[in-house]
């Protein structure tokens, strides 16, 4: 047993020669004399899915906003798949491949569940700013946007408006518009949240269908869920990175145990084993 | 609520341009000058919908474009050429020129903030006019000939032909209008409009959408502005008052934010209580007039006169290039 504490936050490398597609080192984020993100480091290579957990409050969502440039950060550096990304914007982040979803879905909720996704298809495949319709451009990207909606399972709520759908669809079609951006690394805040046990079954599925040549990073209070996607886990209390390691490696960690139950409740198992 | 471009039915949009191009047939020159004047405004109401209706911008600068372009039209007309085309090139550019400086800055501004800041550009452009004596000052631009189509034709000068022309700027105007909304660059404006945070993580820029859209409206303002002048001959700091900001801007909520069409029909019907009724019927009470239509509206078409129109034909939703 080896547990990575505080002191090294740094997820141990994975696979043998697996390259890195996120670098994290010192991320900081004030709200005025909150520091809600505290120092925190992170490595994630290519084809792995990586959850962040914590009690709510702990700094995860504001973590998320600060890697995909929405939030202003006191310090710290982001390098993406060899690319200091650190001075980017929100949108040249997601352009270079770092794209994320929201705790609290956001959509173009107006619009049909294709011009969701068509938006992001069109900003990487088309051109989001000609002013006139195309025929053959045009329908190449309503095919593209298609089959990313196939892919996630809504190909018969293609024309249903967003404002029309149920929560779990909702989500789905946060992936479908995720995967049409090419993100190198995508951030899940809470994607299962709020979702029947049926849709959070297909979710996962989805999730581990994902290309491998993606990571990804998955904020997520289900464990069912955590211990059947996640390659690792980092657990975040107040801020600060208080373990990090393989699924083993931070269940058996005291100061999760800790974090999650208070002292002296520690013989309570705190995650279930989970079959596979 | 969902607001969408309305559908073009080829037959439909046939029939009512035919019907528009009668009515110098059809009526007195009175009120085919109206007609015509209409026109023009309806198509300073449809580029304010382009920005309130589809990108989510209400804004108030438009009317200044517009006046922009018929300050530049009519300017082009006493000093340079009659000619109605040149005119038209030259006020259009104008406009889109001067909503690009002026855009700079304003759309990085949103919500009432950004409507204070198209208030503030319109009121200075009002100002201006007033103000410059090349521009007629506070008497408005007078002594403007009457246009032609080519070189050595014959002037526009009865009501007929200048409403024919008016029309033909604002069909242009509006499928120019019609061709954006349907376009990759308007998909982008109505996500704008839908979450310009979920824009911007899906790596597209809001500030150029929102800049871009500025321009192409305030270029089909400035359009709208020289088929005024073709008419009128006349351009008065009054065309660009406050108020007109504000009916034009009541007339996209009256027709239906978002679908193009309909706040053209509102643009006529604001207009005509204002210019019609309340001129012939109710002396001196427009403003009384206007207020009741609005009111009236606001109960019985929630979603505006397309909004009508919409729920009752019970369109599929619009897909766009698929469709
Ligand atoms: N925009 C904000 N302004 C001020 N405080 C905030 C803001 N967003 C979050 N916080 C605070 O920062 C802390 C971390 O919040 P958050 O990142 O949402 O945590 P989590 O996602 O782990 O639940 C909380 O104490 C929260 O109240
Ligand atoms: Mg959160």
């Amino acid at each position: 047993m080896n547990p990575v504490t505080a002191t090294d936050p740094s997820v141990p490398a994975p696979a043998a020669s697996a390259p890195l597609l996120l670098e994290v080192e010192g991320l900081t984020v004030r709200y005025g004399a909150l520091t809600a993100v505290d120092s925190v480091g992170m490595r994630l290579a290519v084809g792995r899915r990586h959850a962040l957990i914590g009690p709510n409050g702990a700094g995860k969502s504001s973590l998320f906003a600060a890697l995909a440039g929405a939030q202003r950060t006191a310090g710290g550096q982001i390098v993406l798949d060899g690319q200091e990304i650190t001075g980017h914007d929100e949108a040249q982040r997601a352009k270079a491949g770092l794209v994320r979803t929201y705790q609290h879905s956001n959509l173009f909720s107006g619009l049909s569940v294709l011009d969701n996704v068509r938006v992001g298809v069109e900003r990487t495949e088309g051109q989001p700013l000609r002013p006139w319709p195309r025929r053959r451009a045009d329908r190449r990207i309503v095919e593209a946007a298609i089959e990313s909606i196939e892919r996630v399972g809504l190909a018969d709520r293609l024309n249903a408006p967003v404002s029309a759908l149920s929560h779990g669809e909702r989500r789905q079609v946060e992936v479908a518009l995720v995967l049409a951006c090419h993100p190198k690394v995508v951030l899940f805040d809470e994607p299962t949240a709020g979702m029947s046990a049926a849709e959070t079954h297909h979710f996962a599925a989805l999730i581990e269908s994902l290309p491998d040549t993606m990571a990804a990073i998955i904020i997520e209070h289900d464990l069912d869920v955590v211990f059947r996607l996640a390659h690792s886990i980092s657990v975040l209390a107040a801020g600060k990175v208080i373990a990090s390691g393989t699924p083993a490696q931070v269940r058996d960690d005291p100061a999760v145990q800790e974090a999650y139950l208070g002292s002296g409740r520690g013989d309570e198992p705190l995650f279930e084993e989970v079959s596979r | 609520m969902t607001r969408r471009t309305g559908r073009l039915r080829p037959a439909g949009v046939l029939l009512l341009v035919v019907i528009l191009a009668a009515v110098p047939f059809l009526l007195a020159s009175y009120p085919v000058s109206l007609g015509g004047r209409i026109l023009a405004f309806a198509l300073v109401v449809v580029s304010t919908d382009l920005l309130t209706g589809v990108t989510g911008m209400p804004t108030l600068a438009q009317v200044g474009y517009f006046g922009v372009g018929a300050y530049s039209a009519g300017l082009v007309g006493i000093h340079w050429t009659d000619n109605l085309i040149v005119q038209l090139a030259v006020g259009t550019l104008a406009a889109g020129l001067l909503a690009l400086v002026t855009g700079v800055v304003a759309v990085r501004t949103a919500g009432i903030v950004f409507l204070m800041v198209t208030l503030a550009i319109g009121e200075l452009i009002h100002q201006v006019a007033d103000r410059l004596d090349f521009l007629g000052a506070s008497n408005g631009l007078v002594g403007i000939p009457a246009g032609t189509l080519y070189p050595g034709g014959e002037p526009l000068i009865l009501a007929g032909y200048t409403y024919w022309w008016a029309l033909l700027v604002f069909l242009l105007g509006l499928t120019v209008a019609y061709v954006v909304a349907k376009s990759p660059l308007g998909l982008s404006m109505r996500a704008v409009r839908e979450s310009p945070t979920r824009l911007r993580a899906v790596g597209q820029s809001t500030y150029v959408v929102r800049l871009v859209a500025f321009i192409i409206a305030g270029a089909i303002a400035g359009a709208a502005g020289t088929a005024w002048t073709a008419q009128t001959r006349f351009v008065s700091p009054g065309d660009l008052a406050f108020s007109v900001s504000a009916l034009a801007l009541l007339s996209v909520v009256l027709g239906g934010a978002g679908t193009l069409w309909g706040p053209a029909i509102g643009a006529a019907v604001v207009f005509l209580t204002r210019d019609w009724l309340a001129a012939n019927y109710f002396t001196g009470h427009a403003d009384l007039l206007l207020g009741i239509v609005f009111v009236l509206a606001v109960f019985l078409l929630p979603r505006g006169i397309a909004g009508y129109q919409l729920s009752r034909r019970s369109d599929p939703p619009h897909s766009g290039a698929a469709a």
